[in-house]
């Protein structure tokens, strides 16, 4: 759960994505393998080696308008090929904060 | 209250202007993401995990009612129904959209709220005391102060690009509610022997992964003096201020590295080298300030009115009165806490339908006026005794009315990692499951006074050092842990906790504090005897064998 503005080397040792917050609105958006974003964690384009990451986030980063922030982030490949977020941080992103919004009245 | 003159309105609204222009270009690409962050976060933007979180200014915790709706209205229209109330007088909100921005801050500005000095490294919202004003024993309003060295500063180019953010604090009371010793610069307005009315004043005080509690560098201030003397300590600040590592850049680590006696000889030199630069507060422009913050009309009022003595027959009313109601300097009148802890809430968070229902109880019970303190809890201060009945069963239909004010569940906590970027661990699942092990409310006061801060990070923003009981989540191997420290206080004795041992995981917490407490409940000498100050008596190891002898 390292944060990601601490990430000065690109390294990875599993399967990971390119993940940001969209410009206009903040939205947790991921890099897909269209070179576009999309809101959804499956349409990612999932890369497992270093110089694969390395060149996604170059092509990120180069969409300065697009998203802000970019960076890589672990994910986990289910059975089926199915894409699940890599730790708590990711999945608190993908999914949501772990708590009741609602005050209780 | 206090009334904007044309001068602050043309300001704020040419922020609006200014911020508008910059959102467009920055959407357009004209501007990137580079060159636009430090003027987003000079406007209280940042970027958090799921969106951006916008940081509204509530200058020296004071709001009118008017303004609370308004607040209610960005929480509804622009947000996602609510805000957070942080612990340096500031509302977040955590889901507002960019490109809206400069709409919300356009309608903030209409009831003269901006978001100026929340963010940046510059210099941030001047708190105060959240009873302001009303404290009985207390000198003078500090927020006259606070508003004085507000308009000094905003904007002000010295100011603005400084190595670190720079935050102030100013107290009037005996009993500090402001946390002065933990901020870069506080400030606790005193009479001299002449009968005089001016500061002590306090540097190097601060939180995050370097800790230090403010020292004195000067008795006594006279208040004429006080902006002047405080651009000294800026100047020597910004002079031998570190600005090649982020770490080592606030103010309190090159008053450690200098030596309180040198930092406080640097400044002396530096305020008689300035000489009259213009800032000496006259008499005049005091007394504009001040007369530009007004009083309610109060009645004359029985100290015990008949309404209060019936009601003293309802055991929850009882309960309520003793814990959130306090004393007023003006006889039948009572401060009124709000608290924002309900049990299994997110600590600080009020939803929209809550902020405008309390809008419509300080206009019928407290002149319009409401104040936010840095607990993360609101407070009405001018309500009548007559009205206190009424008052509770409102709140109590609201969600609060918890009676826990100062006791085990009125915890303060960051946002942690359900919102924070920076974070490495959650604060709030923490809170929320103490406050379910702590619901008894007749456990809770039996316990008494205990004040548990949570931060999801060395950064402290929930000021996890001065906690009695102060846990702090970090990271171990991608799980979440947590470091329990205890012994901390903010207050006028303010001091760090202690570390008690090694981290415990995120299942564990809540066991460790129930192990903590009932330590306490054997331990103390009486029933008097608060938590903090039997762990003064004691020290941590009877806390240490408890908690780790069994796990």
């Amino acid at each position: 759960m390292t944060s990601p503005l601490e990430q000065k080397k690109i390294r990875i040792t599993g399967p990971s994505v390119v993940t940001a917050n969209r410009t206009w609105d903040g939205a947790v958006v991921y890099r897909t393998a269209k070179r576009g974003w999309s809101t959804e964690l499956a349409d990612s384009a999932v890369v497992s080696t270093s110089d694969d990451a390395r060149a996604l986030l170059a092509e990120a980063t180069a969409d300065d308008v697009g998203a802000v922030g970019p960076y890589i982030a672990p994910v986990e490949l289910k059975d089926g090929g199915k894409v699940k977020p890599g730790n708590l941080r990711e999945h608190i992103r993908a999914k949501g904060v772990t708590i009741d919004l609602q005050v209780p009245a | 209250m206090y009334a904007y003159d044309e001068l602050d309105r043309t300001l704020i609204n040419e922020r609006v202007s200014e911020f508008r222009d910059q959102v467009k270009r920055r959407l357009s690409g004209e501007l990137t993401e580079d060159e636009f962050k430090i003027l987003r976060l000079q406007n209280g933007v940042y970027l958090q995990l799921h969106a951006y979180m916008f940081r509204v200014a509530i200058p020296y915790g004071t709001l009118s009612s008017k303004q609370l709706r308004r607040l209610a209205h960005v929480a509804r229209r622009y947000d996602r129904g609510y805000g957070h109330f942080t612990t340096r007088q500031n509302i977040q909100f955590n889901w507002i959209k960019l490109a809206e921005l400069p709409d919300a801050l356009a309608d903030l500005a209409e009831v003269g709220i901006h978001a100026m000095q929340t963010s940046g490294n510059n210099m941030r919202n001047v708190t105060s005391d959240q009873w302001a004003g009303v404290a009985p024993g207390e000198i003078e309003d500090p927020r006259i102060w606070s508003e004085l060295i507000r308009q000094h500063t905003t904007l002000h180019p010295e100011f603005s690009f400084l190595p670190r953010k720079f935050k102030i604090a100013i107290t009037a009371a005996e009993h500090d509610r402001a946390a002065i010793k933990i901020h870069d610069i506080g400030l606790r307005l005193h009479k001299n022997a002449d009968g005089e009315t001016g500061f002590e004043v306090l540097v190097g005080g601060g939180l995050g992964r370097t800790p230090f509690i403010a020292k004195t560098i000067k008795p006594f201030v006279p208040g004429r003096d006080i902006l002047s003397y405080i651009e000294a300590i800026l100047r020597v600040y910004n002079q031998y201020g570190r600005r090649d590592n982020i770490y080592k850049a606030r103010i309190k680590i090159l008053v450690h590295e200098l030596g309180i006696e040198k930092f406080a000889k640097e400044v002396e030199e530096e305020w008689k080298a300035m000489g009259d630069v213009g800032l000496t507060l006259d008499h005049t422009a005091i007394e504009e300030v001040r007369s530009r913050f007004s009083y309610p009309a109060y009645e004359k009022l029985p100290h015990m009115p008949d309404e209060l003595k019936q009601a003293a027959h309802d055991k929850l009313f009882e309960r309520w009165r003793k814990n959130s109601v306090s004393a007023h300097k003006v006889q039948g009148y009572s401060i009124v806490t709000l608290s924002l802890k309900p049990v299994g809430g997110p600590p600080g968070d009020a939803t929209a339908e809550q902020m405008d229902a309390v809008a419509d109880l300080a206009d019928k019970y407290s002149f319009g006026e409401i104040r936010v303190g840095h607990e993360q809890n609101l407070a009405l201060p001018h309500v009548a005794k007559r009205d206190l009945a009424q008052l509770f069963k409102a709140l109590d239909r609201l969600g609060l009315a918890t009676p826990n004010v100062n006791l085990v569940t009125d915890i303060i906590a960051c946002p942690g990692l359900d919102y924070c970027s920076l974070a490495n661990a959650r604060s709030i699942p923490i809170a929320q499951e103490l406050t379910r092990r702590f619901a008894n409310h007749d456990t809770a006061d039996l316990i008494g006074r205990l004040h548990i801060n949570i931060s999801g990070c060395i950064n402290a923003c929930g000021h996890h050092h001065v906690g009695h009981i102060g846990i702090l989540g970090v990271e171990k191997n991608g799980e979440e842990f947590y470091q329990i420290t205890i012994g901390g206080r903010a207050d006028e004795n303010a001091q760090m906790g202690t570390l008690i041992g090694p981290a415990v995981p995120y299942a564990e917490v809540a066991d460790v504090i129930e192990d903590i407490v009932e330590a306490y409940l054997a331990l103390r000498d009486r029933p008097e005897e608060l938590f903090v100050d039997t762990v003064k008596r004691l020290g941590v190891e009877p806390f240490r064998e408890r908690v780790y002898a069994t796990r």
